[in-house]
C-alpha cells in the first residue's frame, strides 16, 4: 500500500477510532477533549487536501485500497477504496467541511460534548469513506453511518420540535435510502458482474444485455431513491424543516456534504452506465428540477427566519444540480460536480454564519434583527460574502457550477425553456439572500437587538469563530478563482465515463426530425446480421 | 413381514444420529430430578444453573461434532424416516443456542419472580428437543408427533406464571388455538394420507409404486407431483400449510400473537418468537421443496398473498400498539412476511434452492441475536406487571442505564434492519434474492414495511434516547422500573457477546458469506 493509500484509509479510520474514543470518555477534561477534536477532525482535512494535490489527474482510480475478502462474496462485495477524478474534489470538500463542523461543535458548549462529538466523528467517517469508497455497498453503508448519526443528533441537540422532526425525516430519508438500494441491487444482479463497484458493473454493462425497459425501470428507482435523498421536488419536505431545527455541525455536514450523495450516485452509477434511460427520464427530471428552483425558491423568499431561508434556498440550488444531470452531457455533469463541490461549501458557510448571528442576537427572526453590521463588521463581511457566493457571482465556485449548466442548457433548443426559466431562479436567489443581508447587517437597528445587546454586549467574531469560517471562505475563493484545478479532472474523468452517452446524446437528437427512425435503419443491418 | 425386514429395521435405527436429543431429554430428566430432590429452595436454584451448564456443553460438543469431525453429507434413518446432514445440524445448534439463551434469561427471570425452577428448565429442553427432532423428519406420523411435543410443552410454558392472570390467560388463548392449528395440520395430512394409500379410488394416477407408505415425503412427492391439479391432494396441502402458518404467526392466522407475546413471561415470548418460527420456516421451506414441490405453481400465488398480506398486517398493527410486548409480536409478524418471501425465492430457484435456505438462516440467526438482546433486556425492567412494557417505561434510559440502552438500541436497530448491524445484511440478502426470483411485487411489500417498521422501531429508540419530556412538580410520583435492577450476572456479558456478534456480522460476514 503507497502512503497516498494509508492517508486515504486514515482519512476514514482516524475519525472512526476518535469517534470511540469520544464515546467511551478517553478525553477527560475540556483541553484535551479539544485537542482530540482537532486531530479527529483536522487529519481527514489535511488528508483530503493532501490527496487532492497529488491526484494525477488521469482517469480512473488513484490510491486504491483493495481488501478482497471483506464483504459478501454472493454479491461480490469487498471493501475496495479510491479516487477519481469526481470524488477527489468532493472528498477534499467532505474533508473541510467537516473540519469547520468539528471546530464549530468544539466551540459550541453542547450539553454531554463527549456524545455529541463522538456522534459528529462517526459521521464525518461515513462521509469520507462514502465519497473515497469504488465499492457501491460500501459506497451505501458509508452512508448510512452517516445519516444514523444525523437523526439521533437532531433528536437530542435539535431545536424546536425536534423530536417529531428527528422521527419524519428518518421514516423519509429510509425510504430513501431502500429504495435507491433496491435500484442498486438489481443492478447488481441484472448485470451479474464479478464485482459490487464502479468500473466493474460498467466493463459488465458493456457485454451484458440489460433491456431497455429494465434499465429504464432501474434508473428510475435510483431517481426516486436519489431524489429523495436530495430533496428532489415533490420530496423536499423533509429537509428544509431537518435542517432548521439540527445543530449547526449537523446542518453543515448535511446540507453541505451528506445531500449530495445523491447527486454523486446518479452521476457515478445511473446515469454513465445506464445512458438510454438517462437520456429517458431527462425531461421528467429537468421539469421536476424546475419546481425545486421555482416553487422551493418562492418559498424561501417567503421565509422570515435567517436559517429557515439558508434551509429552503439549499433546497432550490439542488435544482441546478439536477437541471445539469438531466442535460446528460460532459458539459453538463461536469458543472454539477464544480457546483455539488462549490454548494456544498458555501451553504455550511451559511448555516455556520447563521449560528454566529444567532449567538449575538438572540434570535434568527430577521425583523427583529437589523444593523448588526456596525457592531460586527467582520461577521457582515463574511456574510455578504457567503451570500454573494450562493447567488452565484463571479470569483466564487459556485458561479463556475451554475455558469457551465446554463451554457449546457444553451447547447440544445429543447433544453431553451428550461435555461429561461432557470435564470429567472438566479432573481429569486439574489432577491432573498440581499434582502435578508440588508435586514440583517444593515437598516436601523431593531427594539429587541438594542435590549439584548445591553443585557450581553455584542463582539464581533472571535478567533475560534474566524478560523472555521475563513477555512470554508478560501476553499470557497480558490475554486472560484482557479477553477481549472478541478474543472481539468472532472473532465477528464466524465467525458470519459460520459463518451457512450454524449454519443447517443449527439446522435439522437441533432434536429427536430423524428431520428429514431433514422437510428433503427442504421441499426437494423448490424442487428438482422448477427 | 420376514426377519430380513427386521432385520434391516434394527440396522437401519441410527440411535447415534440422534444423540443431542437424547442427551438434551435426559439432562432435562436430570434437571427435574435434581430440582426434586434438593431439599433447600437455594439448592432448587442450582438446578438452572446445571440446564444453562448442561445445555452449553452440549452445544459446544454439537458444534464440534458435525463442523470438525464428521462429514456433513446428507443421510437418512429409521426407514427414511429421518433425514441428518448439514441444514438439519445448523438448524439442531440453533435451537440449541436458542435454548441456552431462554435458559439464561429465564434463570434471573424465575428467581425475581419466585417462580417454580425445574420445570421451567425441563420443558424448555423437552421443546427444544422436539424442535430438533421436528426439523428432521421425512414423514408426517414422526412430524406430528414432534410438533406436538413440542405444542404440549409451550402451553404450561406460557402459562407459566400463575399468580399473573395475563400469563393464565395466554396459555388458555395458546392452547386453544394451538389445538385448532394442530387439527388443520392433521386434517390436511389425513386427506393426503387417505388419497395417497389408495391412489386410483380417488381418480390420482402414479407411474411406480413406490415402496414407502403414504405418510412419507417421498412419497408425496411423487404422488403430488404427478396430481398437481387433484381438488383433494390441494385441499390437503394448504391446510398443512395454514397449521404451519399459525406456528409462524403468518396471516390471517396471526391473532392469536400479540396475545399470547403480551401474557407470556418474557424468556417465553423470546422463545415463542425465535424458536417456534424458526421451526416452522424450516419445516415450510422442506415441505414446499420437498414433498409439496410438484405443486410450487398452485403454492406460489397463494404465499405471495399470504406474504404480502402478512407484511403489511403487521407493519400496520405494530403501529398503533404502546405495549411493547404487542408491538414486538406484531413486528414478529412482519418478520414472518419478509421470511415467507425467502420460502417463496428458494421454490423459484432451480435446483439451488440450497441458497434461499442459507438466506433464511442467516435471516433467522440475525433475528435470533437482536430478539434475545432486545428481550434480554426487557427482561431487566422492574415493571409492576411483566405484561405491561410500556415506551414510558423506556424515557431516559441512555441515562439510567447506559450498557442496557446500548445493547437495546443495537437490537432495535438490528430487527428494523438498517446498516450497521446484521439485520440489514440479512435484509439486504433477502432483496437481492427475492429480486433474482422476479418478485418484485415482495419486494415494494417489502421496502413498503421496512420503511412503516421505522416508525414504530425509532419511536422506541426516540423514548430511550432522547429527552423526556419536562418533570412537572404535581406529576405523580411514577414508579421507576430501572431503579433497583439489581446484579445481571451472566446476562450482561451474554446479551453483549449477542450485541457484538449484530454488529460484526453486519460489517463482516466472513466465512459464513461464503456459504450463499
Amino acid at each position: 500500500m503507497t502512503s497516498d493509500a494509508l492517508l486515504l484509509l486514515g482519512s476514514i479510520l482516524v475519525p472512526a477510532i476518535g469517534s470511540v474514543l469520544f464515546f467511551s470518555g478517553f478525553a477527560k477534561d475540556e483541553g484535551s477533549l479539544k485537542k482530540l477534536g482537532y486531530l479527529v477532525f483536522g487529519f481527514p482535512c489535511l488528508a483530503a487536501v493532501i490527496l487532492f494535490f497529488r491526484f494525477d489527474g488521469s482517469a480512473g482510480y488513484n490510491f486504491e485500497v483493495l481488501y478482497d475478502r471483506m464483504g459478501l462474496q454472493e454479491l461480490g462485495i469487498t471493501f475496495h477504496l479510491g479516487l477519481n477524478g469526481v470524488s477527489s474534489p468532493l472528498f477534499a470538500m467532505a474533508g473541510i467541511v467537516g473540519l469547520g463542523a468539528g471546530l464549530a461543535a468544539l466551540h459550541s458548549g453542547a450539553e454531554r460534548m463527549h456524545l455529541y462529538l463522538a456522534l459528529l466523528a462517526l459521521m464525518q467517517a461515513g462521509l469520507m469513506g462514502l465519497f473515497a469508497s469504488v465499492d457501491i455497498f460500501f459506497y451505501y453503508l458509508f452512508h448510512e453511518f452517516a445519516l444514523i448519526p444525523t437523526f439521533i443528533m437532531i433528536g437530542l441537540w435539535g431545536g424546536r420540535d425536534r423530536r417529531s422532526i428527528a422521527l419524519e425525516i428518518t421514516i423519509y430519508l429510509t425510504l430513501g435510502a431502500l429504495i435507491s438500494l433496491g435500484g442498486l441491487v438489481a443492478l447488481n444482479i441484472l448485470v451479474d458482474a464479478p464485482k459490487f463497484d464502479f468500473p466493474s458493473i460498467s466493463a459488465a454493462l458493456d457485454q451484458s444485455s440489460l433491456t431497455d425497459s429494465a434499465a429504464f425501470k432501474i434508473y428510475g428507482l435510483l431517481l426516486l431513491g436519489f431524489g429523495i435523498l436530495v430533496a428532489l421536488f415533490p420530496f423536499h419536505t423533509w429537509a428544509a424543516r431537518g435542517y432548521d431545527t439540527a445543530p449547526t455541525s449537523v446542518s453543515m455536514l448535511h446540507a453541505g456534504v451528506l445531500k449530495k450523495f445523491g447527486l454523486y450516485g446518479i452521476i457515478q452509477i445511473a446515469s454513465p452506465l445506464l445512458p438510454e434511460a438517462a437520456l429517458a427520464w431527462s425531461p421528467w427530471l429537468m421539469w421536476l428540477a424546475l419546481g425545486n428552483i421555482l416553487l422551493v425558491g418562492m418559498v424561501a423568499v417567503a421565509q422570515t427566519n435567517f436559517k429557515s431561508m439558508i434551509s429552503y434556498g439549499s433546497v432550490m440550488h439542488m435544482g441546478y444540480c439536477f437541471l445539469g444531470i438531466g442535460v446528460c452531457s460532459v458539459l453538463g455533469v461536469g458543472s454539477t460536480v464544480m457546483l455539488m463541490c462549490a454548494h456544498g461549501l458555501s451553504v455550511s458557510l451559511m448555516f455556520l454564519l447563521a449560528n454566529f448571528v444567532r449567538k449575538r442576537s438572540n434570535t434568527l427572526e430577521m425583523q427583529e434583527i437589523g444593523g448588526l453590521g456596525e457592531k460586527t463588521p467582520l461577521l457582515a463581511c463574511f456574510c455578504i460574502a457567503a451570500t454573494l457566493a450562493t447567488i452565484g457571482l463571479p470569483g466564487f465556485g459556485n458561479f463556475w457550477g451554475e455558469f457551465g449548466i446554463f451554457l449546457s442548457l444553451g447547447e440544445s433548443h429543447e433544453h431553451l425553456i428550461f435555461l429561461v426559466l432557470a435564470a429567472l431562479g438566479i432573481i429569486l436567489s439574489a432577491v432573498f439572500g440581499l434582502r435578508a443581508i440588508a435586514q440583517i447587517f444593515f437598516g436601523q437597528e431593531s427594539e429587541e437587538l438594542r435590549k439584548h445587546a445591553k443585557e450581553s454586549p455584542i463582539a464581533d467574531l472571535s478567533r475560534a469563530e474566524i478560523i472555521p469560517a475563513s477555512l470554508i471562505l478560501v476553499a470557497l475563493l480558490f475554486i472560484g478563482l482557479w477553477p481549472a484545478s478541478i474543472s481539468d479532472r472532472i473532465n477528464d474523468e466524465i467525458s470519459n465515463r460520459y463518451s457512450h452517452l454524449q454519443l447517443k446524446n449527439t446522435l439522437s437528437k441533432p434536429s427536430c426530425c423524428p431520428v429514431d427512425e433514422d437510428v433503427k435503419s442504421i441499426e437494423t443491418p448490424y442487428s438482422t446480421s448477427d | 413381514m420376514s426377519m430380513e425386514t427386521y432385520l434391516n429395521f434394527s440396522q437401519d435405527n441410527l440411535w447415534g444420529e440422534l444423540w443431542p436429543e437424547l442427551s438434551l431429554c435426559l439432562g432435562a430428566l436430570l434437571v427435574l430430578g435434581f430440582d426434586l430432590f434438593s431439599k433447600s429452595s437455594n439448592a432448587k436454584k442450582r438446578a438452572g444453573s446445571l440446564a444453562i451448564f448442561f445445555q452449553f456443553i452440549l452445544l459446544a460438543a454439537h458444534l464440534f461434532d458435525y463442523l470438525l469431525l464428521r462429514h456433513t453429507f446428507d443421510r437418512e434413518s429409521f426407514s427414511g424416516m429421518l433425514k441428518h446432514g448439514i441444514h438439519q445440524d445448523v438448524m439442531r445448534s440453533f435451537f440449541l443456542l436458542s435454548s441456552l439463551l431462554v435458559s439464561l434469561l429465564g434463570h434471573r427471570y424465575l428467581e425475581t419472580r419466585k417462580l417454580r425452577v425445574g420445570e421451567f428448565h425441563h420443558l424448555t429442553m423437552i421443546a427444544t428437543a422436539g424442535l430438533m427432532l421436528l426439523c428432521q423428519t421425512q414423514h408426517f406420523l414422526v412430524f406430528f408427533v414432534a410438533l406436538e411435543t413440542v405444542a404440549l410443552c409451550f402451553y404450561p410454558l406460557v402459562a407459566f406464571d400463575r399468580e399473573s392472570p395475563k400469563s393464565l390467560e395466554a396459555g388458555i388463548k395458546y392452547l386453544i388455538f394451538g389445538a385448532l392449528s394442530s387439527a388443520l395440520l392433521l386434517f390436511g395430512i389425513v386427506l393426503l394420507y387417505g388419497v395417497g394409500s389408495n391412489p386410483e379410488a380417488w381418480g390420482t394416477t402414479l407411474s411406480t409404486v413406490p415402496s414407502s407408505d403414504a405418510f412419507s415425503f417421498s412419497f408425496l412427492y411423487q404422488l403430488l407431483s404427478e396430481n398437481p391439479n387433484h381438488l383433494l391432494l390441494r385441499a390437503g396441502v394448504v391446510l398443512i400449510i395454514s397449521g404451519i402458518a399459525f406456528k409462524v404467526g403468518a396471516a390471517p392466522f396471526q391473532i392469536w400473537v400479540p396475545d399470547v407475546y403480551h401474557g407470556a413471561p418474557m424468556p417465553i415470548t423470546a422463545f415463542l418468537a425465535v424458536s417456534s418460527k424458526s421451526a416452522g420456516f424450516f419445516v415450510l421451506i422442506n415441505l414446499v421443496n420437498g414433498p409439496f414441490a410438484g405443486m410450487s405453481e398452485f403454492l406460489l400465488p397463494l404465499l405471495g398473498f399470504v406474504a404480502t398480506f402478512t407484511i403489511f398486517f403487521g407493519n400496520l398493527a405494530a403501529c398503533s400498539q404502546r405495549n411493547l410486548k404487542r408491538m414486538l409480536g406484531l413486528s414478529g409478524v412482519a418478520h414472518a412476511g419478509y421470511l415467507l418471501v425467502a420460502v417463496m425465492a428458494s421454490m423459484l430457484l432451480p435446483g439451488e434452492s440450497d441458497r434461499a435456505v442459507w438466506i433464511l438462516f442467516f435471516y433467522l440467526f440475525t433475528y435470533l441475536l437482536a430478539s434475545f438482546a432486545v428481550f434480554g433486556v426487557m427482561g431487566l425492567a422492574r415493571v409492576t406487571d411483566d405484561s405491561e412494557h410500556e415506551f414510558s417505561d423506556y424515557e431516559n434510559l441512555a441515562q439510567k442505564k447506559p450498557w442496557a440502552a446500548f445493547v437495546l438500541v443495537v437490537g432495535i436497530g438490528s430487527l428494523a434492519g438498517i446498516p450497521p448491524f446484521a439485520g440489514f445484511i440479512g435484509k439486504l440478502l433477502l432483496f437481492s434474492v427475492a429480486f433474482e426470483t422476479k418478485l418484485f411485487l415482495s419486494i415494494v411489500a417489502m421496502v413498503i414495511g421496512v420503511v412503516i417498521s421505522i416508525y414504530y422501531y425509532f419511536g422506541w429508540i426516540r423514548e430511550i434516547c432522547f429527552h423526556p419530556r419536562p418533570v412537572f412538580e404535581d406529576d405523580e410520583a411514577k414508579h421507576d422500573p430501572w431503579k433497583d435492577v439489581g446484579s445481571v450476572g451472566m446476562l450482561k456479558p451474554a446479551l453483549f457477546s449477542l450485541v457484538l456478534a449484530s454488529i460484526v456480522l453486519g460489517l463482516w460476514q466472513g466465512p459464513i458469506g461464503d456459504a450463499f
